[in-house]
């Protein structure tokens, strides 16, 4: 295997990359008990970093009251969202925090294996990890009797993908685990009952995991003094695209866009694909938006597009992606992105028709609530908010007489 | 009795049950639930679908299946659940707490169209000339959900040959859905595992091992596929077209003989509810669309009883009294070409303990071809040998190449019960309406133990009819000769008969307890297999096994759809039929003792008996050949 310098930068953060002595939480989440670690984490609000934004503690809360002989925590690793490396930034530079926040997971939902499901991407990563799993091991961080805690019995194991896109969906990740096609389950029944080989899982992104440890220390109240109401503590933000310093960030929620792209030094936005390829693009007049669950949404993806970027070129990028990478089980993911990619090359040669265009919002609808999961819900995003947001340009190329007298935003 | 029905799925497939966390059945919980604002209580884990349709609440369904496990992937059921932003899909949503549901509000109806204007959009759908025109799935949501034009297009020119390397079954990629009822059917009811889902995104589309065509790979040919498909994507293979040449060509004398299961379904495909059987009707339709003789299949089953029986009782007798360590117990049926092919390739290093006895379908050639050609002076040349059969690995038996122990082909084409519906109106005949008749010398008569065959558990039971009598000179001691414990659904049936005051040439069997197992469908099958393998079934004497779901009723040349209730009801026309025949047994049909007295002189499993109806088998293991 080739070596890799690992460089380590020195970020400072409010967070995620404030000070963090390793193993610090393990024994204080030891100290004051299970339901304290679930307090705490109840306390902070915290939302799971993947997207979707379900409570962490609910989740933990599930599966540790769950009576099952084995339970799983799975770190969910396998950062495909297009735009997203903040993940891959917090294991190589702070694994520490990553997997102490799965030894406190485990502790506290009694679950006696990790894993951590590693994109197939990150390969070269996974020498860097073992030998931080195997330090761990050294320290009585991991392994028997941890911290000579009788009966504290968890280790980690690290799995590899095979750069599905839809493994990152939880349900896919966990058939990939098993050994098949990644394909989401139906839900319900949700990991947190039935998960990893039918027993009770937790699944968790790695930036999730890597706030209970600061959560730990600090407190669940400290942490929810940052950020907004509904969005507490910090973000990573993965900024990329036309700026001077693209970069990972923290940065506590409830930022509006126009204040990111001052930090990252943007200039001439035009667009800012917020979430990935599964977010919304949004145009000058919404740059107001504030960064947070309850407004503008993101697993930490930002994309800024200058003022030469041609947004329907954007679009079709976005949906031969999700063409791709749909897993092909349900029907309005598979056939749906298809056609909207189709009325996206439309939309670029001018030949459609404005009852077309209309079917394919509709379509667009339809997949967002009928699709199997979060993939197939959320691939239309892209193509409805640059409808919606970039009209004028969208448009441009159809002559008056092909409006048939629909009206068009 | 013993049986064993927990879920078998693989692993690979559990994932796309509805599973719950607990098993609510054992604290009989009720949930109350709300659909299109009507109150109502369902137990505990109750699938919406299975809650609408108690309730005479309509959702569509494609992927779908009531013999399957569920998978949620076409879509076409969702329906709007309060408490959730998106919509779910019926099937695949189990109830656990109080919810409202709707079923047809503007968000599902639009969904649903969505779905099907997609689906259309990639189906080839050449419906005139489609094998299931009038019967697809597809064709009727697209009627039933206000579809009204090609909203995302059509596909106007193919994009994949039709595979008809299978002797059995064709498969037509450019009309398949991706409901994947065929995957779970191989994969989990069957456990043959020949057809997956491969790609991904747009790329996907259903396969075999490294896309081979279905003739190179393990298929067992049992049609099942065939049954569940919703559109025409799968077919079997027709041979009609020679049929009607072959009728139609005066040098030819075209026999025909027909199977107890085809006869208790093929009402099915005039319009009628399961569970009539048109056998007089059919002879008449038969003799009327042009074929020579209409022989019955039964004649040949209770050949097969002699036969098969005899084999069972030379082993036990070997085993017993000549300790030979060669001959192997349990002793399996082999009138299931499913079933073998399956065996061949699955466990050949147990193909000792199948009777070498031919099914039925090429007993019956191999004495239309020599015995009947003698004694009616008829060039076994000029004979065409047709049967009709529930059943699509019938195609591939006929084609065998040891099957020609006549002389010739020995049954020349095997056609099933919905191919020959299509036959006969083509011939403008509407089959529910024709007279009755009999069917023709010297093959005419049968037994209802032959007829019985039809049902899972039949062979056995006439078997057993047969045999006990044979060993102890009296009748099977259960009224009206019913022997409940071979008959029902069960997956896997254990059972066992004392055999006590044995007739002199049997007092080797004196106090044996006769164990036997009856088991349908493969993946039953393999459970057996597996626990003959652990050495759990010493003590069984014999075993029969059929290839499809409820044994030959439920075989992949019947009528489309099947289901259980479907299957329940033709079990119910056979053993009917059964109870009105006069012979109930197969040594009892005096066309067998014409036949031992006349041609095959030397008695069951005699010379020439081996020679013509008894065959070899093929250690097929992972390769084809």
């Amino acid at each position: 295997m080739e070596t890799m310098q690992i460089e380590k930068t020195s970020r400072k953060g409010i967070v995620l990359f404030s000070e963090y002595v390793a193993g610090s939480a393990i024994r204080k989440a030891v100290k004051i008990g299970r339901e304290e670690v679930l307090f705490e984490l109840r306390d902070s609000k915290l939302k799971g970093r993947g997207g979707a934004g379900f409570p962490t503690s609910t989740k933990w809360m599930i599966t540790a009251a769950a009576s099952a002989p084995k339970k799983y925590i799975v770190c969910n690793a396998d950062e495909g969202e297009p735009g997203t490396f903040k993940d891959r930034v917090l294991m190589m530079e702070h694994p520490e925090i990553v997997f102490d926040g799965m030894v406190i997971a485990g502790y506290t939902i009694g679950a006696k294996t990790g894993i951590l499901y590693l994109r197939g991407e990150y390969y070269y990563m996974l020498e860097f990890l073992e030998n931080h799993l195997s330090g761990m091991r050294e320290k009585n961080l991991l392994g028997k009797n941890i911290i000579a805690k009788e009966g504290f019995d968890f280790d980690i194991q690290i799995r590899l993908g095979s750069g599905a896109y839809v493994c990152g969906e939880e349900t896919a990740l966990i058939e990939s685990l098993e050994g098949h096609r990644g394909e989401p389950r139906n839900r319900p029944p949700y990991p947190v009952n039935t998960g990893f080989m039918g027993c009770p899982t937790v699944v968790n992104n790695v930036e999730t995991l890597a706030s209970v440890p600061h959560i730990i220390m600090k407190s669940g109240k400290w942490f929810s003094e940052y950020g907004t109401d509904k969005s507490t503590g910090s973000k990573l933000f993965s900024v990329s695209g036309d700026c001077e310093n693209p970069g990972v960030y923290e940065l506590p929620w409830g930022m509006t866009i126009t204040e990111v792209l001052d930090i990252v030094g943007a200039k001439n936005t035009k667009a800012v694909q917020v979430g990935g390829a599964s977010g919304i693009c949004l145009s000058h007049a919404q740059f107001n938006r504030k960064l947070s669950y309850e407004d503008a949404s993101t697993g930490g993806s930002i994309i800024v597009f200058n003022e030469s970027r041609d947004i329907l070129h954007i679009l079709q990028n976005f949906m031969e992606f999700f063409v791709e990478e749909s897993c092909g089980q349900c029907t309005p993911c598979r056939i749906g992105n298809v056609k909207l990619l189709e009325g996206v090359k439309k939309l670029r040669n001018g030949n459609y028709t404005f009852a077309e265009i209309r079917n394919l919002r509709e379509l667009g609808q339809t997949m967002q609530v009928a699709s199997k999961c979060g993939l197939g819900q959320s691939s239309p995003n892209a193509f409805l908010s640059i409808l919606d947001n970039f009209s004028a340009e969208v448009f441009q190329y159809t002559s008056s007489d092909k409006h048939n007298g629909v009206n068009n935003e | 009795m013993n049986s064993k029905t927990e879920s078998r799925a693989p692993v690979s497939q559990q994932a796309l049950r509805v599973q719950q966390p607990f098993d609510s059945s054992q604290i009989g919980a009720m949930v109350t639930i709300e659909i299109n604002e009507k109150k109502m209580q369902v137990p505990l884990g109750t699938t919406i679908l299975e809650a609408c349709a108690q309730n005479q609440v309509q959702i569509p369904t494609l992927c779908h299946h009531k013999d399957l496990c569920t998978a949620g992937v076409c879509r076409i059921c969702v329906v709007e659940v309060d408490s959730m932003k998106t919509l779910q899909a019926a099937c695949a949503f189990p109830i656990t707490q109080q919810i409202k549901i709707k079923t047809s509000t503007e968000k599902v109806r639009k969904a649903r169209r969505h779905i099907i204007d997609l689906l259309l959009s990639e189906h080839y759908g050449e419906c005139y000339t489609c094998v299931r025109n009038k019967n697809c799935e597809l064709r009727s949501l697209a009627s039933e959900y206000g579809v009204d034009g090609f909203t995302f297009g059509h596909p106007e020119k193919r994009k994949h040959d039709i595979d008809k390397s299978s002797f059995s079954v064709m498969r037509d990629m450019d009309k398949c859905v991706l409901c994947r009822r065929c995957v779970r059917t191989c994969i989990d009811l069957q456990e043959v595992g020949v057809l997956e889902a491969v790609g991904r995104g747009d790329q996907t589309h259903i396969t075999t091992f490294m896309g081979k065509p279905l003739s190179e790979v393990i298929c067992i040919n049992c049609g099942q596929c065939v049954n569940r498909c919703p559109t025409g994507a799968l077919y079997t293979n027709d041979p009609s077209d020679d049929i009607w040449r072959a009728i139609d060509d005066k040098k030819k004398h075209v026999v025909i003989q027909t199977a107890p299961s085809p006869r208790a379904a093929i009402c099915e495909e005039f319009g009628m509810a399961a569970g009539t059987s048109l056998t007089g009707e059919l002879n008449t339709a038969l003799r009327r669309i042009g074929f020579d003789r209409v022989f019955d299949t039964n004649f040949a089953a209770d050949l097969t009883i002699m036969e098969e029986g005899t084999e069972l009782l030379n082993r036990l007798k070997s085993v017993v009294v000549d300790k030979d360590t060669s001959v192997k117990l349990p002793q399996f049926t082999s009138c299931s070409p499913g079933w073998v092919k399956f065996i061949e390739h699955f466990y050949p290093e147990y193909l000792d303990h199948l009777s070498t006895a031919k099914s039925p379908q090429q007993m019956f050639g191999a004495v239309t071809k020599t015995f009947y050609a003698q004694e009616y002076n008829i060039n076994p040349e000029d004979i065409v040998t047709v049967a009709v059969m529930p059943c699509s690995a019938k195609k591939f038996e006929c084609n065998r190449p040891e099957m020609d122990s006549s002389g010739f082909k020995d049954v020349d084409y095997g056609l099933t019960t919905r191919e020959l519906a299509k036959m006969i109106k083509e011939g403008g005949i509407f089959l529910p309406e024709m007279p009755k008749s009999g069917f023709d010398d010297p093959f005419g008569e049968a037994s209802g133990a032959g007829l019985i065959f039809g049902a899972t558990g039949g062979v056995m039971e006439a078997a057993l009819r047969t045999a006990y009598e044979l060993v102890t000179g009296r009748e099977v001691p259960f009224e009206k000769l019913r022997i409940e414990a071979c008959r029902g659904f069960e997956g896997i049936k254990q059972a066992s008969v004392k055999l006590k005051n044995c007739v002199p040439d049997y007092t080797f069997l004196e106090g044996v307890d006769l164990k036997f197992i009856v088991a349908h469908g493969t993946a039953n099958a393999r459970q057996v297999m597996e626990m003959l393998k652990a050495g759990e079934l010493n003590d069984v004497h014999f075993i029969e096994i059929m290839a499809c779901p409820g044994g030959c009723l439920g075989g992949g040349g019947q009528p489309i759809p099947t289901s259980p209730e479907i299957r329940k009801k033709r079990a119910e026309a056979i053993y009917a039929e059964d109870e009105s025949m006069t012979i109930r047994k197969s040594h009892e049909n005096p066309r067998i003792k014409y036949i031992y007295e006349k041609f095959l002189t030397d008695g069951p499993c005699g010379h020439k008996s081996h020679k013509l109806l008894h065959t070899h088998y093929t250690k097929r293991g992972n390769f084809i050949v």
